[in-house]
C-alpha cells in the first residue's frame, strides 16, 4: 500500500474512483436535473442500494478496522455503536447524542480494561 | 446572527452575499457534524496511509464523505481501483436527486448554466439541507453568491478538521486515536439512519450492515458491492410487496 502513497499511481487512483464517480453525477444533475420525479421507483432501489452500501462501509470499519481502532476488543467497538444507538434512539435522533455516547462507551471501557 | 431582512439593502451586493453565506456557516450544528466527520477521515487516511496532501486534495475535489471513506477503506482492504470506482459510482448516484432539486431554488430566468457549476459541485448532504434550511431568508438573484459563501465555509472546515485529524491520528496515544477513527463510523451511521424517511432506506441500512460480515467471509473483494446490491434489493422487494394492495 504505502509503496504508492503520494506519487502518481495515487492521484490517478483518486481521479478515477473519487473525483470522476462523484463529478458525473453531478453535471448529470445539472444538465438533465429538470424532470425528475424524486419518487420514481428506479431512484426508490438506487437509493436503497447506495444506502446499504454505506451501511457496508461502516461495518467494514467496525469488524475490520484500520490501524489503531484495531487496539479495541471487539465487544467495545461493538458495545459502542450499541450504546450509541440507545442514546440516537432516546433522544429523538440526535446525531451528536449518538456519536457522543458512543466515544465515551468506547474510551470508558478502554480505561476500565486498559 | 440572524440573516437580515429580505428587503434589507445590505442585500445589494454579491460579496456581501458571499460573507454572509460562509457567515451561516457558524450557525449550523451540521457543520460540528461535518467536522467530526472529516477529523475521523483524516485519522482514516492516515492509518490507511495516505498522505496529508492526497487526503485535503481528496476532499477538496470529491467533497463526498462516504466516497472518500469508500475509496480509502476499499484501496487500503486491497480491492482494485475497479472495485472501488463502482462503488462509489453507486454510492454517489444519490447526489443527482440532490443538485436537480438544489438547483431550481437560485435558478432565476436568465441565470446561465456554467454559473451553477460551483453550485453542483458544492452539493452534498450538508449543503442540501442547509439550502432549504437558509435560503428562504436569501433574496434569489444573491442565492448562488450566499451558497458559494456557504460552501466555501463547510469546505474550510472540513479542509481543517482532515488536518487536524490526520496530525492527531500520527501523535496521539493508541487510544485517543481509535476514538477519532470511531468517529467515521458513528456519525455516518446516524446520520444517515437521521436520513432515512422512507422504510426501504431503513431497511437497507439494517440489512446492509448485517449483510456485510456475511459477505466478508466469501472473500470475494467485492464485499461491500455485493452487500449493497444484495441488501439494497432486498429492500426495495420488501418495500414493493408492502405497496401491494
Amino acid at each position: 500500500m504505502s509503496a504508492f502513497i503520494g506519487d502518481w499511481h495515487a492521484l490517478v487512483v483518486l481521479l478515477v474512483a473519487g473525483v470522476v464517480p462523484n463529478q458525473i453525477w453531478r453535471m448529470l444533475g445539472l444538465w438533465l436535473g429538470g424532470g425528475l420525479d424524486e419518487g420514481s421507483e428506479l431512484l426508490i432501489w438506487v437509493r436503497a442500494v447506495a444506502t446499504a452500501i454505506l451501511a457496508g462501509v461502516i461495518a467494514q470499519i467496525v469488524v475490520q478496522p484500520p490501524g489503531a481502532l484495531a487496539s479495541v476488543p471487539g465487544f467495545l467497538r461493538y458495545g459502542a455503536v450499541a450504546a450509541g444507538f440507545v442514546a440516537f434512539a432516546l433522544t429523538r435522533r440526535s446525531i451528536f447524542a449518538g456519536v457522543a455516547c458512543g466515544e465515551i462507551f468506547m474510551l470508558a471501557g478502554q480505561w476500565w480494561f486498559g | 446572527m440572524p440573516l437580515p431582512s429580505l428587503d434589507s439593502p445590505q442585500w445589494n451586493s454579491s460579496p456581501r452575499a458571499f460573507a454572509f453565506g460562509v457567515r451561516s456557516v457558524g450557525s449550523t450544528i451540521l457543520a460540528l457534524v461535518l467536522f467530526a466527520t472529516y477529523l475521523g477521515i483524516g485519522a482514516l487516511a492516515h492509518d490507511s496511509g495516505f498522505s496529508l496532501a492526497w487526503t485535503l486534495l481528496s476532499t477538496l475535489l470529491v467533497w463526498a464523505g462516504p466516497a472518500q471513506i469508500i475509496v480509502i477503506t476499499t484501496l487500503a482492504s486491497g480491492a482494485t481501483i475497479v472495485q472501488a470506482a463502482i462503488a462509489v459510482t453507486v454510492s454517489a448516484i444519490r447526489l443527482f436527486p440532490m443538485v436537480a432539486s438544489v438547483l431550481p431554488m437560485m435558478r432565476t430566468a436568465d441565470t446561465k448554466r456554467y454559473r451553477l457549476i460551483l453550485v453542483a459541485h458544492f452539493t452534498a448532504v450538508t449543503l442540501w439541507v442547509e439550502c432549504h434550511r437558509f435560503l428562504p431568508q436569501v433574496p434569489r438573484e444573491r442565492r448562488i453568491a450566499f451558497v458559494h459563501g456557504l460552501g466555501s465555509g463547510l469546505v474550510c472546515v472540513s479542509l481543517t478538521a482532515n488536518t487536524i485529524g490526520y496530525l492527531l491520528a500520527e501523535n496521539l496515544s493508541q487510544t485517543l486515536a481509535s476514538a477519532i477513527l470511531l468517529l467515521t463510523p458513528l456519525s455516518f451511521l446516524f446520520s444517515t439512519a437521521r436520513n432515512s424517511k422512507e422504510f426501504a432506506d431503513v431497511l437497507a441500512l439494517v440489512l446492509g450492515l448485517a449483510l456485510y460480515p456475511l459477505a466478508s467471509l466469501l472473500n470475494s473483494g467485492l464485499d461491500i458491492l455485493l452487500s449493497g446490491v444484495g441488501a439494497g434489493t432486498i429492500a426495495y422487494g420488501v418495500h414493493r410487496l408492502r405497496a401491494r394492495p
